[in-house]
């Protein structure tokens, strides 16, 4: 059935022909004679050393003829006969049958790695990319074009096309490329957005592997946009709380009725920027306003929401900034520091709580952050109330100490006066 | 050489020196022995809030139940099992830090920042966290509930 | 008043102290231009006392352990009544003894104070010097917080260099292997009970050293008393300078009080052995000269490693330091010239270094 357990090379002939052809250099674990033209040769034919060992089905013990058929113990033209089994190059119309041979056999993939999965050909035909593919387009995505040909790491390698951290930029190739998905009707513009957004941030900058890239949200085998009314499913994941109190919110009706995709509205799907209190306002971030009349009871309750959340904002500041200048009079206020942890917890409570659009729940988080604010407040005052009062402490000894000095000195004087000191 | 007889200084000049350097040293030595007077009184909190904390009370828990405390300068979880086994935790999620819970209803520990999951030992089993939770040592004693910390001698 | 003359007279009868103390009340001190230089090693001695003080308050709430050494410095810096006071001024006060103690003994060079009889008077100086240095070291470990911690870990590193016995050494100092719980107690033992027992027998025998001989007169100063007897001025120890120097040190009491209450000494964060260094660790300023030239020195001298070549420069220079007295004789005035300039390069090094350790980052 494979073409390298037809080989029909006896394990004599195998050593043999090794010793001859490898001499000193290290062998594979199997003969693959195939590098050595293809290793010279230019590009597209050309296959190098390097590549070949780096790469995964190489280091299991697969060669070229794994896949191109051939005869790899062969050091002639004969070892790319078609009466060998040969293949040559691999049509992108025979790529996903091809590698679907080994990966969607659960027996066959059990031998080398039992805990892969093997619905990964399956899962394609669902998605975008294969549906587009039955159909002939060969433009859309085969395995090849994510996780590489020759020289293929698997996805915990972070050298790998496909490794989390490189997932946007491999997506990005032809999702990006304005030229190239010209005739299909979705923008290009979603890698730039990403790269601009929280997420992406948190990924690259923030080295947080957790942190959603395009196979987050639209899978990777089985690609494919999430849909208007099941975007905030995917969402939901992480943001549990936000999810349950939109849930029970009446945007979650209204935008369900509108056909609106969820969390989207408000947040976008691709550029999703790190939130601020503006979107509760009425500027050009403003949110609320695109939908809602100005003056009207919604608008009120969203003035009143934001006004909180400033309040709260302005609070944990103030503390802030007063434990920033006790601090640094050398006051020790580390515990209202950490308490301050809390207070800004309670800021974050808030911001969530918005998601169920009632004001007096909001209202509740702030307050309780009102509370934990004014109290590290308190303490960074009374810090630099004790400052003021050693350094008053202070002053009255110094003048005691002066006093005392001046005393010797006019002591000294008069002792000598009366008594010369030599 | 000096005059054999002492230069006459005024009396008033002289007891005036004499009380600013009396008086002077007499304040400054109470400056000085004030403040170690006071020092030498212990503070009415001996708790130095290190490595050791009564956390609760025996039956302050419900089996199931958790308690979030202070301990040193960081929160931590203490959980009773439902078979009445006592367990402690940090509080700190490791992934941003926010203060985790126990949820009742999954028996595990749960972040509800970004829906990450820990179980009772501490070990995270699902969602962004990238590190286990420290676990803490718990004992009873008498009718307290301690948690400690294990550090090196 | 009269029963204070009684209880002095009672107290006479039976101890003769007015036999002892009578050559005290003789002393006296020479006058002359230079003689300001006379205070540093009695406000020295003064900062000790300081020292002792503070350190025994210290010790009241201090718990040495690496669970609870840092929470009990910062016990004692917040809930403790004027914890804050005590423990700012052990720390400045620290630093202040170690800058005087080095200025004590570079003017004792450059006035020539270590000329003979005083060789002997100079070599406690000089075990004094690396008692102090030594109070310094261990001093700084003990509240446990991280810059400590990693400045000690390098420091005993470089103890490691020594050829021959350098391991041994470091393992002595640290109490094993690596700087743990145990370097703390470790440190604390030594800080608290072996070099203040050392440092009271040195000072001991250094202010009898000084009593014995008397104070020495600069060479310059001698000559020009020799030359016109008449100019020879001296000052009576009681209660003339006794008075001045007191003075002093009640003026170096304000500056500590004042140090405390508005430059306080900064606690840092606890000591994590498992976190990784955090940038420029460096040691404490009376090191640092050190640490520069040890940075700077090539990681290859010849066929020897570069720190030991470091050590072994270091250990050389210390040693010829120790011994400045006796090349005094030598040659004629070449022994002199050779002391003046070994002392203008030591001083020249030192602040150089210690300057350039601060500003190259």
């Amino acid at each position: 059935m494979d073409t390298w357990q037809n080989k029909g090379i006896s394990n004599a002939r195998f050593w043999l022909l090794a010793l001859l052809l490898c001499g000193g250099r290290a062998c594979a674990q199997a003969q693959n004679t195939c590098l050595d033209c293809h290793g010279a040769l230019d590009p597209p034919l050309q296959v190098t050393e390097q590549q070949f060992t780096s790469d995964i089905h190489a280091q299991q013990g697969l060669t070229c003829a794994s896949c191109h058929g051939g005869d790899p113990s062969k050091t002639d033209m004969e070892a790319m006969s078609k009466a060998v089994g040969f293949r040559g190059k691999i049509e992108r119309k025979d790529v996903p049958e091809l590698c679907g041979r080994c990966h969607s056999d659960a027996a066959f993939m059990r031998q080398y790695n039992p805990s892969l999965r093997t619905d990964q050909l399956a899962q394609y035909k669902a998605s975008v990319h294969g549906k587009l593919f039955a159909r002939g387009d060969s433009k859309v995505a085969v395995c090849i074009d994510c996780h590489g040909v020759h020289g293929l790491r698997p996805a915990s390698d972070s050298r790998s096309k496909v490794h989390p951290l490189n997932i946007a930029r491999t997506c990005a190739r032809c999702h990006a490329d304005s030229a190239y998905m010209k005739g299909y009707s979705i923008p290009t513009d979603q890698f730039a957005k990403y790269g601009a957004s929280v997420h992406h941030d948190a990924l690259a900058v923030g080295g947080d592997l957790s942190a959603p890239t395009c196979s987050t949200c639209h899978g990777n085998h089985g690609a494919a946009p999430p849909g208007v009314d099941t975007v905030q499913n995917v969402c939901s994941k992480c943001h549990v709380f936000q999810d349950q109190m939109f849930e029970k919110s009446t945007h979650k009706v209204a935008f369900q009725s509108a056909g609106l995709p969820g969390c989207v509205v408000c947040h976008s799907n691709h550029g999703i920027t790190h939130p601020t209190d503006e979107k509760l306002g009425a500027g050009p971030q403003a949110v609320c306003m695109q939908c809602h009349t100005p003056g009207d009871v919604c608008d009120q309750q969203r003035a009143a929401m934001l006004n909180g959340l400033k309040q709260l904002d302005d609070a944990v500041r103030a503390a802030d900034q007063v434990l920033g200048v006790a601090e640094s009079s050398g006051m020790e206020v580390s515990q209202a520091r950490l308490d301050q942890d809390q207070a800004r917890d309670a800021l974050t409570k808030a911001r969530v709580t918005i998601h169920s659009f009632r004001t007096e729940l909001v209202e509740q988080d702030i307050q309780e952050g009102l509370k934990l604010a004014a109290k590290n407040w308190q303490a960074g005052r009374a810090a630099l109330a004790e400052r003021d009062y050693r350094r008053k402490g202070l002053g009255l000894a110094l003048v005691f100490i002066f006093m005392t000095v001046l005393g010797m000195v006019l002591y000294i004087r008069q002792i000598e006066r009366d008594a010369p000191k030599s | 050489m000096k005059p054999e007889e002492p230069r006459k200084v005024q009396p008033l000049r002289r007891r005036m020196v004499e009380l600013l350097l009396g008086g002077g040293l007499f304040a400054s030595v109470v400056s000085a022995i004030y403040p170690v007077l006071r020092y030498l009184v212990p503070p009415p909190v001996a708790d130095l809030g290190g490595d050791e904390i009564v956390a609760a009370k025996v039956g302050d828990l419900k089996p199931n139940g958790s308690k979030i405390v202070r301990f040193g300068t960081r929160p931590a979880l203490l959980v009773m099992t439902g078979e009445g086994e006592y367990r402690a935790l940090s509080a700190v999620c490791t992934h941003l830090s926010c203060t985790v819970q126990y949820r009742k209803d999954l028996h595990q520990v749960w972040c509800a920042c970004h829906n990450g999951m820990y179980d009772l030992n501490g070990r995270n089993t699902s969602g962004p966290p990238p590190r286990t939770l420290e676990a803490y040592q718990v004992h009873v004693r008498g009718n307290e509930i301690v948690i400690s910390r294990k550090r090196e001698a | 008043m009269r029963l204070l003359t009684r209880v002095r007279d009672w107290l006479d009868e039976r101890l003769h102290w007015a036999d002892l103390i009578g050559p005290l009340k003789k002393k006296t001190v020479p006058v002359h231009g230079l003689s300001y230089w006379y205070f540093l090693g009695g406000i020295t001695l003064f900062l000790f006392g300081i020292q002792v003080g503070t350190g025994i308050l210290l010790l009241l709430y201090y718990r040495p352990g690496a669970n609870e050494a840092f929470e009990s410095v910062q016990y004692i810096m917040t809930r403790v009544q004027f914890g804050w006071l005590v423990r700012s001024i052990h720390s400045w006060a620290a630093n202040l003894m170690i800058l005087t103690a080095f200025a004590h003994m570079f003017s004792v060079v450059f006035l020539r104070a270590y000329r003979k009889p005083r060789e002997l008077t100079w070599l406690s100086g000089m075990v004094l010097l690396f008692l102090v240095l030594g109070f310094g070291f261990s001093g700084y470990l003990l509240p446990w917080n991280t810059l400590a911690f990693f400045a000690t870990k390098v420091g005993t590193e470089i103890t490691g260099q020594v050829p021959f016995i350098g391991h041994h050494l470091t393992v002595f100092l640290r109490g094993g292997e690596d700087v743990t719980g145990a370097t703390l107690t470790r440190f604390f033992g030594f800080h608290v009970a072996v070099l203040p027992g050392l440092t009271t027998l040195f000072v001991l025998i250094h202010l009898a050293l000084v009593q014995y001989f008397g104070i020495s007169v600069p060479p310059g100063v001698e000559a020009r008393w020799k030359a016109s007897p008449g100019e020879a001025r001296q000052m009576k120890f009681f209660p003339n300078f006794f008075l001045r120097e007191l003075m002093a040190w009640y003026i170096a009491l304000g500056v500590l009080g004042a140090l405390a209450a508005i430059l306080p000494w900064e606690l840092g964060t606890k000591a994590d052995p498992f976190a990784p260094a955090p940038a420029g660790i460096r040691p404490e300023w009376y090191f640092m000269f050190m640490f520069q030239t040890l940075k700077k020195i090539p990681a290859k001298v010849w066929f020897v490693d570069g720190e030991v070549a470091g050590i072994l420069l270091f250990g050389a220079a210390g040693l010829v330091w120790m011994l400045l007295p006796f090349f005094d004789r030598a040659g004629g005035g070449r022994g002199r010239k050779f002391i003046m300039g070994a002392g203008v390069f030591a001083l020249t090094y030192v602040l150089a270094m210690t300057c350039y350790g601060y500003l190259a980052k």
